[in-house]
């Protein structure tokens, strides 16, 4: 970051720009910081999952492309776009190309406000959650128009299925961010952040908020359509859901967005109840003075990638949910645990018990 | 400068995509479009340094209300000149009710509107005024009755919608999990003690 700072330092020093030129370069800059890395964080995000289930299934996984089949994630990319797109007759042309660019743009643009380190966030704006909520909320309309635009029954289905799954899921969702932004008193990410400051693990949100940790975790499964969840495009049944009439880049759209929004929830789940880039052992006399109690982007790192990892992990451990099990799971189970855990969170405020009320 | 060429770049775009969902003539291109004209009046509210209603804009009517709207209208096929055979029918009601609406938005801007309060810029807040906090000391002390009469109202609307939905209907299948728990197994299989030697005497 100070690098950053220096460089337009310099610019601003030897060459005279306007002051709204400059902000655009910062601006890009900062964009390109966060998003050449999160593409390669998903690029191996893929691998990773191939690897890690086959190891799970007593497999091998991919090992043909470069050592230890690190360069899959190229190859697939090539081969993504090297293809023809496909588009079926009697779609809606403009439509069917849009929905996955609206997929990808609702993905990556949420990163905008997701705090890396405690210096570096992109737009440090007020309301970042609720602009958490609406982004993921807008993801939807991607898998929507897709279904909708390819002229094809198993595509319609899929993508009705999606959106009827990530509505419900949304709610408690919602409710499980209420929870979270009552014990920090702001929307802002960086300050539910800071409100986690304290000794170590044991003043992380985690504690105070278990039962919305886990419903979160669970919601944001189903957001994003993976494992157990992913009924959208449950092969057995509707082959593919909504992507099945993809091909080429369109699908490679969709299946970066995909992994984008897999490692977002990972990176907001450990940011709202994990304490982002705070250090578990910070204020632990043990470990003061050194690189381990300091907050760093490492930690932050650690724990995303961490979430990341469960969601391989469920994927190759649970079978897959019947679709009125899941609407039941989301309605009927999730909702009331997190109205009630709101309740008894504001009867902790009342009675000033609980690690964050002075 | 820059906020009013925002400005009017987010006005035109709603003013023609709320254009776009009365005069397109597919059903889905309409509740589109107007997905499209919620996200500039949201961009306009953020504008006026509203970010908490923008936000909320966006989060309720796009990431919610439309979803289910663009659900109903994808899955019913509207023929669309059978639509058209009936315009004729509603022309007059509707030129009434427009002329109704015209005029009532008219008299706002016109007879009841205080000029003097006009200004042809947005105002302008420092740096850490939160929208989200004024709205709520507001909304929690001197609206707290209307508020809570208004949660009540939707708490209604929401227990009555569900209500209308709740029909037994004969002959359906579905599935009780406390049932199927608590099963026993004599519930369901019954072990008879079949005597080997006869059942072969009675083949003979």
């Amino acid at each position: 970051m100070n690098l950053v700072n220096n460089f337009i330092q310099f610019l601003t020093a030897y060459i005279n720009l306007p002051s709204y030129f400059i902000f655009i370069l910062i601006s890009v800059i900062k964009i390109l910081i966060v998003l050449v890395p999160l593409i390669l964080v998903v690029a191996y995000f893929t691998y990773a999952e191939r690897k890690v289930i086959g190891y799970i299934q007593s497999r091998i996984g991919p090992n043909r492309v470069g050592w230890l089949g690190l360069l899959q994630p190229f190859a697939d990319f090539i081969k993504m776009i090297l293809k023809e797109i496909i588009i079926p007759s009697n779609a809606n042309k403009f439509l069917f190309l849009l929905a996955p660019l609206i997929s990808l743009v609702a993905a990556f643009s949420v990163w905008a406000v997701i705090p890396l380190t405690d210096n570096f966030v992109i737009a440090d704006i007020d309301a970042g959650l609720l602009y958490v909520l609406a982004l993921t909320s807008f993801g939807v309309y991607g898998v929507i128009i897709a279904g909708w635009a390819s002229n094809s029954k198993y595509a319609f289905l899929g993508a009705m299925r999606c959106a009827a799954q990530i509505v419900a899921y949304e709610i408690a969702m919602g409710f499980a961010l209420v929870g979270v932004l009552m014990a920090s008193g702001s929307l802002n990410l960086g300050l539910i952040i800071q409100a986690q400051e304290g000794v170590g693990v044991l003043s992380w949100f985690v504690w105070p908020l278990f039962p919305l940790f886990l419903v979160y975790f669970i919601s944001g499964l189903a957001e994003t359509n993976r494992a157990p969840f992913d009924v959208a495009e449950g092969e057995s049944e509707i082959v593919a859901g909504f992507h099945v009439e993809y091909s080429g880049i369109a699908f490679g759209l969709f299946f970066l967005a995909e992994y984008a929004n897999m490692t977002l929830i990972a990176a907001l789940t450990a940011l709202l109840f994990l304490g982002g880039w705070l250090s578990p052992f910070a204020q632990i006399g043990f470990f003061e003075d050194s690189f381990l109690s300091q907050p760093s982007f490492f930690w932050f790192a650690i724990k995303t990638l961490f979430f990341m990892f469960c969601f391989l992990w469920i994927r190759a451990t649970f079978p897959r949910y019947r679709y009125d099990q899941i609407m039941k799971l989301g309605w009927k189970v999730f909702l009331p645990i997190t109205i009630f855990w709101i309740f008894i969170e504001g009867l902790m405020f009342l009675m000033n018990i609980g690690p964050w009320s002075n | 400068m820059t906020i009013s060429i925002l400005f009017y770049l987010f006005s035109i775009i709603l003013v023609l995509s709320s254009l776009g969902v009365i005069l397109s003539r597919n059903p889905v291109y309409s509740a589109l479009f107007l997905v499209l004209s919620f996200f500039q009046s949201a961009m306009l509210w953020m504008l006026m340094q509203a970010e908490f209603l923008s936000m909320v804009l966006v989060l309720v009517y796009v990431g919610a209300v439309m979803v289910l709207f663009l659900f109903v209208v994808m899955m019913i096929d509207i023929d669309i000149e059978v639509m058209k055979r009936s315009f004729a029918k509603y022309l007059l009601i509707g030129f009434v009710i427009s002329l109704l609406v015209i005029f009532e938005i008219v008299n706002v801007l016109t007879l009841n509107y205080d000029s003097s309060n006009l200004s042809t810029q947005f105002d302008s807040f420092d740096k850490d005024y939160s929208n989200t906090k004024e709205l709520g000391s507001v909304l929690y002390t001197e609206h707290v009755y209307a508020f809570e009469l208004a949660s009540v109202v939707l708490l209604l609307a929401i227990i009555s919608a569900i209500t209308l939905t709740m029909r037994k209907r004969p002959g359906l299948r579905t599935q009780t999990i406390s049932n199927q728990v608590s099963v026993k197994s004599e519930d369901r299989i019954k072990l008879v003690d079949v005597k080997p030697s006869s059942y072969r005497e009675e083949k003979k």
